[in-house]
C-alpha cells in the first residue's frame, strides 16, 4: 500500500535531524496559521499563488531563492563546524552517513533552487520591463514553470523529515549513486526533485526565448536591447539547449534505479563514463546559465550609477553570444583526470581557456564604464565593485585549471573547491544581491534601508574572503574535498579560519533580513514616487513603482540604446489624449495545482506507491490539458478606466 | 626526464626570493609561511614540473589581473561623484582602440597559456613513461571500500594501504577500483588519475628523495571516504630489497579468500604486506569488477 514508506523512514533515532525536522514543522504551521487567522488565504490564493503576472512570478522566484539560501547556508556553516573540529583523530560531530547527505544537499541547493530561481526571477521581473512589453509570451507557463522549481525544492526539503538525501555529491556520480551502492531513497529523491524542477526551468527558458525574440517594444531592435536582456536570452538559449541533456541523464540513470537497466551500471555493458559526459554536457552550460545574468545585472547597475552609457555595448553582445556558444566544447575541463590522452586533454584545456577571453573583455568594459563617469556608491556599486575585484581573482584561478596539467594536482582539491565559489559567490551571488537591491523599489514602491545594505555586502565581502582563501591554500596543501575528517593536524587552522569566513557571510545573511523587515517597517518614509529613483537608463525605470499589472498603459516607442535616458534628456511629452482598452491574462490555477501533483507523483515514485503515483501523474496530466485547452477570457482594462488610472498615478509621480 | 616548459623565472634576477613571494601569493600567505608539504613542495620531477606550470601560469595571468583590480579600485574611487576634479563624460561609451586593446590582452594571455597547456599536456601525459637508468617498479592499484591495495606484479608481493620504493626509480602505476570511482594522488609527487571498475588507467611517477609521502583517494567513494589514506615510502634501494626480501619471506598470503576478505565493504586503514599474491589478481578484479560484491546488496 505504502511502499517502501515505513515509520523507520523517520529519523526518530537521531535527535539533531529530529530537532530540525520538529522546528520546520512547527515552523510551516506556525505560518499557515497566521494565514488563516488574518484571512490572507483569499488574498495569497488570488494575487501570488494563481497570478500569472511575470513580476509576481519574479518575485516569487527571488523569495524561494532567499529561503532556499537559508537552508543551504545552514548546510554550509554545518560541514564548517565539522571541518573545524574534526582533526587528527576526532571525528567530529557528523557522523559519515549525515555529512555526506549535507554536502550532497548544499551542492544540489545552492545551485538549483538558490542560485537558478534567484536568476530566473530576476529575468522574470525585469525583462518584459525593459522591453517595454505587458507580459512574458506565455503567462500561464510561466506560472507552472515556477510551482515546478518550487515543488522541486519542497521535494529536496521533505527528505530532511521522510528518509534521507542523496549521499553522493551534488552531481551523483554513479557508480556510487546506482542502486548497488545507493540502495537507499536519497538519490531517488535527488533524482525526481531535479527531474519536476528541471522541466520547469526548461519552461521557463523556452518562455523566455520567445519572449524576448517576439515580443519587445515598437523600434527595439536586437541592438537597441538593453545587456540584461542579452545576457537573459542567451541564458536562456543554453536552459533550452542543456536541460533537456539534464532530464535525458536523469532519465537513464532512473531507468537503471527503477527498472533495471543497464546505461551506467559496472555491469551488463554499461559505462557510467557516458554520465559524467553527459552531466558535465548540461553542467558547463549551467555555469553560464547562472553568471550571464549576473553580467548583465552588473552591466545595469555600472551604467547607471556611472551615470553613463555602457562601454562598448557591442563588444558586450558579441562577448555573451560567444560565451553562450563556447560554454558547450568545453565540459571535458571537469575530468581531466579521467585518462584521456594528451591531446584530448590539451584540446579542452585551450577551449576552455578561450572563454577567458570574453570574459576578459567583459571585465574591461565595465572597468571603462567606470572610467570617467560619476559613480554613485549605491549599495548595488558595492557590489559591482566587490565582483570585479573577486571575479578578476576567480577567473585567474579557473583559467589556472583549465591547463591540464596543473589541474592534475588542483582537481578536487579544496583549491577547486576554492575556485568555484570564487565565482559563483563572486559574480553570481553578489550579482543576485545587487539586482535584489537595484530592482526592489521598482518591485515594492519603496527603497531598502542603505545602511544595512552595505553592512551586508561588508559581511558578504571579508567573509567570502576569510571563508574560501584558507581553502586554497590548504588545497595546495593537499586536502581533497568531501572529507568528513582528516588526519593531518596541519590543515585545521585553515578548517578555523574558513569557519570563522562562514560566521562572517552569516552576519551578512542576517543583516540581509533584518534590512527587509526594516525596510518594510519604515516603507511610508522611504516610498519611491518617482518610479525612477536610480535616475535609471531603461524602460523599467519609466512606469510606475510598483508598475500596474499592464506594465505601460502605451507601448513606450523606442529609438535608441538606453531608452529612457535618451527621453529625459528630451523636453518632457504631454500626457497622451487618449488610451486603448487593455487586456490582461487571467490568473490561472493550473500552475499550482499541476505543481501539487508533481510534487505527489515525486514523493510517490520515491516511496515506490506504485498507485499512487498512477494517480497523481494521471491528476497532474489531467489538469495541464483542460485547464490549457479551457477558453480563458482575458480581464479587459477599458479605455476609460485605463486613462483614469494612468491620470491618478501622473498626479502622484513626482518627476524624476 | 625533460620538460620542455620555459621557466619564466630563470629571467628574473634574484630567483629565489621572487618565487618565494610568488608561491606566498598563490597561497595566499598561508601555505609558504608553514613547512607545508603538499604541491608547492614537491618531491619528484613530475610534480616540480607541474609546481613549474602552476606558478608560470598564475604570472602570466597576474600581469593582467593585478592591474585590473588596482584599475577598478582606482577609476571607483577617482570616479566617486564627490570628486569634482574628476572628469565626467555620460556620452562617451565607444572607442575603437581601446575595444582593440582588451580584446587584445586576453587573447593574448590565453595565446601564452595555450602553449603551456598543450606542452605541458603532452609533456606531463599520466601515461607517459619517465626515462631513466634505474629499473622502473611496476606497481598496479586497486581502490576498495574503502582502502588501497598496491601489488608489486614482478616480486608477487603486495600491500595494503602503504607504498615501498626505491628513491630514484621510476614507478609504472596501472589503477583500477573494485566498484565505484576513487582518485589516487600524491600531492608531493604529482598528478592524479582516477581509479575506475572495469577500466585500467596508467600513471608514471617518481620520488627524487627518501621520504614519506602521503597519498589520499580525491573523489568522494561513500562512507568511508575520508579514511582512504595511504603513505609511499620513498626508500634507498639497498632499504627496498631487504624489505622485498622480508616480505616475500615473512608476509601473509594474498589467495582468492583474503582477497574475498578484503574487498568486503569497510574501512580498514591498518597497514599491512603480503608476501606471496594471486597471479593475475589485478586482472581478474578488472575482469570482476563489473559486478556490485554481494554484501553492498544486502546494505
Amino acid at each position: 500500500m505504502l511502499g517502501k514508506l515505513t515509520w523507520y523512514a523517520i529519523p526518530f533515532n537521531e535527535p539533531p535531524a529530529m530537532a530540525a525536522s520538529a522546528m520546520i514543522i512547527v515552523g510551516i504551521l506556525a505560518i499557515l496559521g497566521l494565514i488563516t487567522r488574518k484571512e490572507w488565504w483569499p488574498y495569497l490564493w488570488r494575487e501570488w499563488l494563481t497570478s500569472v503576472d511575470h513580476k509576481r512570478i519574479g518575485v516569487m522566484y527571488v523569495l524561494l531563492a532567499l529561503v532556499l539560501l537559508l537552508r543551504g547556508f545552514t548546510d554550509a556553516i554545518m560541514m564548517r563546524t565539522q571541518l573545524a573540529m574534526a582533526a587528527g583523530g576526532a571525528a567530529g560531530y557528523l557522523p559519515p552517513e549525515h555529512y555526506d547527505q549535507i554536502f550532497s544537499a548544499h551542492g544540489t541547493i545552492m545551485i538549483f533552487f538558490m542560485a537558478m530561481p534567484f536568476m530566473i526571477g530576476l529575468m522574470n521581473f525585469v525583462v518584459p520591463l525593459q522591453l517595454g512589453v505587458r507580459d512574458v509570451a506565455f503567462p500561464v507557463l510561466n506560472s507552472i514553470s515556477f510551482w515546478l522549481t518550487a515543488a522541486g525544492a519542497l521535494l529536496v526539503n521533505v527528505s530532511l523529515v521522510v528518509g534521507e538525501f542523496a549521499r553522493t555529491g551534488w552531481l551523483a556520480y554513479p557508480p556510487l549513486s546506482e542502486l548497488a551502492f545507493s540502495p537507499g531513497v536519497g538519490v531517488d529523491y535527488y533524482l525526481w526533485s531535479l527531474q519536476i524542477s528541471g522541466i520547469g526551468t526548461l519552461l521557463a527558458g523556452i518562455n523566455m526565448v520567445t519572449t524576448i525574440l517576439k515580443l519587445r517594444a515598437p523600434g527595439m531592435s536586437y541592438m537597441r536591447m538593453p545587456v540584461f536582456c542579452w545576457t537573459a536570452l542567451c541564458a536562456s538559449m543554453l536552459i533550452v539547449a542543456a536541460f533537456p541533456v539534464l532530464t535525458a541523464t536523469f532519465g537513464m540513470l532512473l531507468l537503471d534505479r527503477y527498472a533495471g537497466m543497464h546505461f551506467f551500471t559496472n555491469d551488463g555493458g554499461g559505462n557510467f563514463m557516458m554520465y559524467v559526459n553527459l552531466i558535465w554536457i548540461w553542467g558547463h552550460p549551467e555555469v553560464y546559465i547562472l553568471v550571464l545574468p549576473a553580467f548583465g545585472v552588473f552591466s545595469e547597475v555600472v551604467a547607471t550609477f556611472s551615470g553613463k552609457q555602457l562601454f562598448g555595448y557591442r563588444s558586450m553582445v558579441l562577448a555573451t553570444l560567444a560565451i553562450c556558444v563556447l560554454s558547450f566544447m568545453v565540459w571535458l575541463h571537469h575530468f581531466f583526470t579521467m585518462g584521456a590522452g594528451a591531446n584530448v586533454n590539451a584540446v579542452f584545456g585551450i577551449f576552455s581557456m578561450i572563454i577567458a577571453i570574453p570574459t576578459g573583455v567583459k571585465l574591461f568594459n565595465w572597468l571603462f564604464t567606470l572610467y570617467r563617469g560619476r559613480i554613485r556608491f549605491e549599495v548595488p556599486v558595492l557590489w559591482a565593485i566587490g565582483f570585479m575585484v573577486t571575479f578578476a581573482i576567480g577567473g585567474m584561478t579557473g583559467v589556472l585549471q583549465a591547463v591540464p596539467p596543473a589541474d592534475f594536482v588542483l582537481h578536487n582539491s579544496l583549491f577547486l573547491v576554492a575556485h568555484f565559489h570564487n565565482v559563483i559567490i563572486g559574480a553570481v551571488v553578489f550579482g543576485a544581491m545587487a539586482g535584489y537591491y537595484y530592482w526592489f523599489p521598482k518591485a515594492f514602491g519603496f527603497t531598502l534601508h542603505r545602511g544595512l545594505g552595505v553592512v551586508s555586502f561588508w559581511c558578504w565581502f571579508v567573509g567570502f574572503y576569510l571563508a574560501f582563501f584558507p581553502l586554497y591554500a590548504v588545497g595546495l596543501l593537499g586536502m581533497t574535498r568531501r572529507m568528513q575528517h582528516y588526519a593531518d593536524l596541519s590543515w585545521q587552522p585553515y578548517m578555523i579560519v574558513a569557519e570563522g569566513g562562514a560566521v562572517v557571510i552569516l552576519c551578512g545573511i542576517v543583516a540581509t533580513i533584518a534590512q527587509l523587515v526594516i525596510s518594510i517597517r519604515t516603507r511610508e518614509s522611504r516610498r519611491d514616487l518617482t518610479g525612477d529613483p536610480w535616475n535609471g537608463r531603461t524602460l523599467e525605470w519609466s512606469t510606475a513603482s510598483p508598475p500596474p499589472a499592464y506594465n505601460f498603459a502605451l507601448a513606450p516607442p523606442v529609438d535608441s540604446l538606453d531608452a529612457f535616458w535618451v527621453t529625459k534628456q528630451r523636453a518632457a511629452a504631454n500626457p497622451p489624449e487618449h488610451y486603448p482598452a487593455i487586456e490582461v491574462p487571467r490568473n490561472s490555477a493550473n500552475g499550482f495545482l499541476t505543481a501539487f501533483f508533481a510534487v505527489v507523483f515525486g514523493f510517490a515514485m520515491i516511496w515506490h506507491i506504485w498507485w499512487l503515483a498512477i494517480l497523481s501523474l494521471a491528476s497532474a496530466a489531467i489538469i495541464l490539458v483542460a485547464f490549457g485547452w479551457m477558453e480563458r477570457i482575458p480581464v479587459e482594462v477599458s479605455a476609460e478606466q485605463l486613462a483614469a488610472d494612468e491620470r491618478a498615478r501622473q498626479q502622484t509621480m513626482v518627476p524624476g | 626526464m625533460q620538460i620542455r616548459s620555459i621557466n619564466l623565472f630563470r629571467v628574473v634576477k634574484g630567483e629565489l626570493p621572487f618565487r618565494r613571494v610568488l608561491a606566498m601569493l598563490v597561497v595566499g600567505g598561508f601555505a609558504a609561511s608553514s613547512r607545508a608539504e603538499g604541491v608547492l613542495d614537491p618531491q619528484g620531477p613530475i610534480a616540480s614540473a607541474e609546481r613549474l606550470i602552476l606558478l608560470n601560469s598564475t604570472t602570466i595571468m597576474l600581469v593582467v589581473v593585478v592591474p585590473v583590480i588596482v584599475l577598478t579600485l582606482a577609476f571607483a574611487w577617482w570616479y566617486r561623484a564627490s570628486n569634482t576634479r574628476a572628469s565626467y563624460e555620460p556620452n562617451w561609451a565607444n572607442s575603437g582602440r581601446i575595444e582593440f586593446v582588451v580584446w587584445s590582452i586576453p587573447a593574448m594571455v590565453v595565446l601564452l597559456l595555450a602553449g603551456v597547456a598543450w606542452t605541458g599536456s603532452h609533456d606531463l601525459d599520466p601515461a607517459r613513461k619517465l626515462p631513466s637508468n634505474l629499473k622502473p617498479i611496476r606497481i598496479e592499484v586497486v581502490s576498495l571500500d574503502w582502502k588501497w591495495l598496491f601489488i608489486y606484479p614482478d616480486f608477487e608481493v603486495a600491500t595494503l594501504n602503504q607504498i615501498i620504493v626505491p628513491a630514484g626509480a621510476p614507478i609504472e602505476f596501472q589503477l583500477t577500483s573494485t566498484n565505484v570511482m576513487n582518485a589516487f594522488w600524491v600531492p608531493q609527487l604529482g598528478s592524479q588519475i582516477y581509479t575506475m571498475p572495469g577500466m585500467t588507467t596508467r600513471l608514471n611517477l617518481l620520488a627524487d628523495h627518501a621520504g614519506d609521502y602521503p597519498g589520499l583517494s580525491s573523489n568522494f567513494s561513500g562512507d568511508g571516504f575520508s579514511d582512504m589514506r595511504f603513505v609511499v615510502h620513498a626508500v634507498p634501494a639497498a632499504v627496498f630489497s631487504s624489505w622485498l626480501a622480508a616480505s616475500q619471506t615473512q608476509g601473509v598470503v594474498l589467495d582468492a579468500a583474503a582477497y574475498s576478505q578484503l574487498a568486503r565493504t569497510g574501512s580498514d586503514v591498518s597497514i599491512k604486506t603480503y608476501g606471496s599474491v594471486e597471479r593475475d589478481l589485478f586482472e581478474r578484479i578488472e575482469r570482476e569488477s563489473t559486478g556490485a560484491p554481494a554484501d553492498h546488496m544486502e546494505k
